[in-house]
């Protein structure tokens, strides 16, 4: 497979203060890298060194095998961008600007018309294509921004929290979209919203203060959670008593937190090894006439594990979260 | 070239799309008429030239040029959209010279609705149209170098006020660095030399000279090399502002 996305050692420096420190990665075709980070961690300046916009003060990005500073405009051919908060030129109108975007882009004038309309239907933005981009929703706001920054079709989609403010089912058919460019593309999403790596992300980064804490899948970062595999049982309060007795005598469990609503409760035990209980367990509740509704084992709390890895002790306000 | 053009494209319809456009154009035309007639004596003097039409467009380009062009870079910043703009494959220079350029043609707009005072003015008599039109020529000249400063200021601050403001007191002194008011000041103390080179910055000087019919090759060097000058700063500007 193709590295279209590779940057090595990349830092920024804002006077005294170290935006991003030294982070590498690369993205293939077909990954879709989720970035995350707390705000302020450096995702965007990161973001904005990898397509070009600022200049890194030290290490170096390529695009599609291209350098994006020794070769910029051969570099940025290759991109499609949504830059933080998806800017675009208000006083235009969503068409105007997206014929913009195809002339600069250098789409063939025959192609341009049947471009533009292909990427206003796949974005459903019909409806707003005649008026101005200032008056827009937010969400429309943010899907002209993707329209534009896949109008060309490019390899790489390197988009700065794409889902932002955006209601559920703007958020759920904007994942769909990128789901479905996904095989055929390079993608990178920063987000601090982590649904978003379980329901589209192949990768996941996570940064801190500049640096890397995480690099892996979203399944190893769950199995950082300690709720990792913790076995759930929802049971109604009669059976919870004889249930709690059960667990508190299985030795692989170090904890267990009960959460209660109405006359159900569910019980979470976590377990000291992360390991799964053996199936046993679910005999011996048989025998017992214990019935829960529910029970599962999770995979892992991707908030928690984010809590984890970003709160420090000098860094109190997060602690707060 | 198909970037300048672009970017050129969009940055002129964006003058006419908003009241700007419309705005600017009409205080123009008035100021000119006004200027003209009023200050200038245009019938009074009985002389069929409009050297009284053009003798007021260096004050009048002194403060409307900075309107021109203050949004130019300062709204992409405000905006965000500079970020979008410079991450496209385009050359910052692409960009400062699509922008500048659609500035200049819209001024040409405003500058070719003043036209009907030249009819007016052959009407009335028999003037020299080579002069007129070697003034028309060294008033879009002088245009475009006020235009070059007030876009270079534009790329230094994210509030057009501030573009304004700033663009508006160089292009002042741009204008009277000839004048003897200015002069006089610096005569006694300062070396001949240093003198001229003020002088010869002066804008009135090098369009009077075009005014008068002759369109010196100096003089479109002068404003030339002016307009390359501040837009080299220009790029410089922008490339340096990036991301603050």
């Amino acid at each position: 497979m193709d590295t279209f996305i590779e940057a090595e050692n990349l830092s920024k420096s804002f006077g005294n203060l170290k935006a991003v420190d030294n982070i590498s990665l690369s993205v293939e075709q077909g990954e879709v890298l989720g970035f995350l980070g707390p705000n302020g961690a450096g995702k965007s300046t990161s973001m904005k060194m990898i397509t070009g916009y600022l200049k890194p003060t030290s290490g170096r990005v390529s695009i599609a095998g291209f350098d994006i500073f020794e070769k910029p405009i051969a570099a940025k051919q290759n991109i499609g961008y949504l830059p933080e908060g998806a800017p675009a030129y208000g006083e235009m109108t969503t068409i105007s600007y997206l014929n913009f975007i195809a002339d600069i882009r250098n789409v063939p004038s025959k192609q341009k018309k049947m471009r533009v309309q292909e990427v206003i239907e796949k974005i459903n933005l019909n409806s707003v294509a005649k008026r101005r981009i200032e008056e827009l929703s937010k969400g429309y706001k943010r899907r002209v921004g993707l329209a534009q920054a896949i109008l060309h079709d490019p390899n790489i989609l390197i988009m700065d929290e794409p889902t932002d403010g955006l209601d559920p089912n703007q958020k759920h058919e904007i994942r769909n979209l990128i789901r479905e460019m996904a095989p055929r593309k390079a993608i990178i999403i920063s987000t601090h919203i982590l649904e978003e790596v379980d329901a589209v992300c192949t990768n996941t980064v996570i940064i801190n203060k500049g640096q890397i804490i995480f690099s892996g899948t979203p399944r190893q970062l769950s199995t950082l959670s300690s709720y990792h595999n913790a076995l759930n049982i929802v049971v109604s309060t009669e059976e919870a008593e004889r249930l709690l007795k059960i667990l508190n005598e299985q030795p692989d469990i170090s904890n267990i937190e009960q959460i209660y609503s109405g006359n159900e409760i569910r019980i979470t035990a976590i377990l000291r090894n992360k390991e799964p209980l053996a199936s046993s367990l679910r005999k011996t509740l048989d025998e017992q006439n214990i019935f829960p509704k529910e029970y599962f084992f999770e995979n892992g709390r991707l908030d928690q594990v984010f809590r984890d890895l970003t709160t420090t002790e000098d860094n109190p306000e997060n602690n707060l979260l | 070239m198909n970037y300048v053009l672009a970017v050129f494209k969009r940055e002129f319809k964006a003058y006419f799309i908003t009241p700007v456009a419309y705005v600017f154009i009409v205080i123009f035309l008035a100021l000119n008429g006004l200027c003209t007639f009023y200050l200038g004596n245009f019938y009074e003097r009985g002389q069929a030239d409009l050297e009284p039409f053009f003798e007021f467009h260096p004050w009048l380009y002194m403060f409307l040029i900075p309107a021109v062009s203050m949004r130019l870079w300062s709204e992409e910043r405000r905006s965000g959209t500079i970020e979008l703009l410079l991450t496209l494959p385009i050359s910052t220079g692409n960009a400062v010279i699509g922008k500048f350029l659609a500035a200049w043609a819209f001024c040409a707009v405003a500058l070719a609705g003043t036209s009907p005072i030249w009819l007016t003015v052959n009407y009335l008599g028999n003037p020299d149209n080579t002069v007129i039109a070697a003034s028309y020529v060294g008033s879009l000249l002088m245009a475009g170098g006020f235009l070059s400063v007030g876009a270079c200021v534009s790329a230094l601050t994210k509030n057009q006020v501030i573009a304004f403001v700033v663009a508006f007191i160089v292009c002042f002194a741009f204008n009277l660095s000839g004048f003897p008011m200015v002069l006089d000041i610096f005569r006694p103390w300062t070396p001949q030399a240093l003198l001229e080179v003020i002088s010869s910055f002066s804008f009135l000087t090098h369009f009077e000279s075009i005014q008068r019919g002759v369109i010196d090759i100096r003089d479109i060097i002068f404003f030339g090399s002016l307009m390359m000058f501040w837009i080299y700063i220009n790029i410089i500007i922008v490339e340096l502002k990036k991301g603050r």
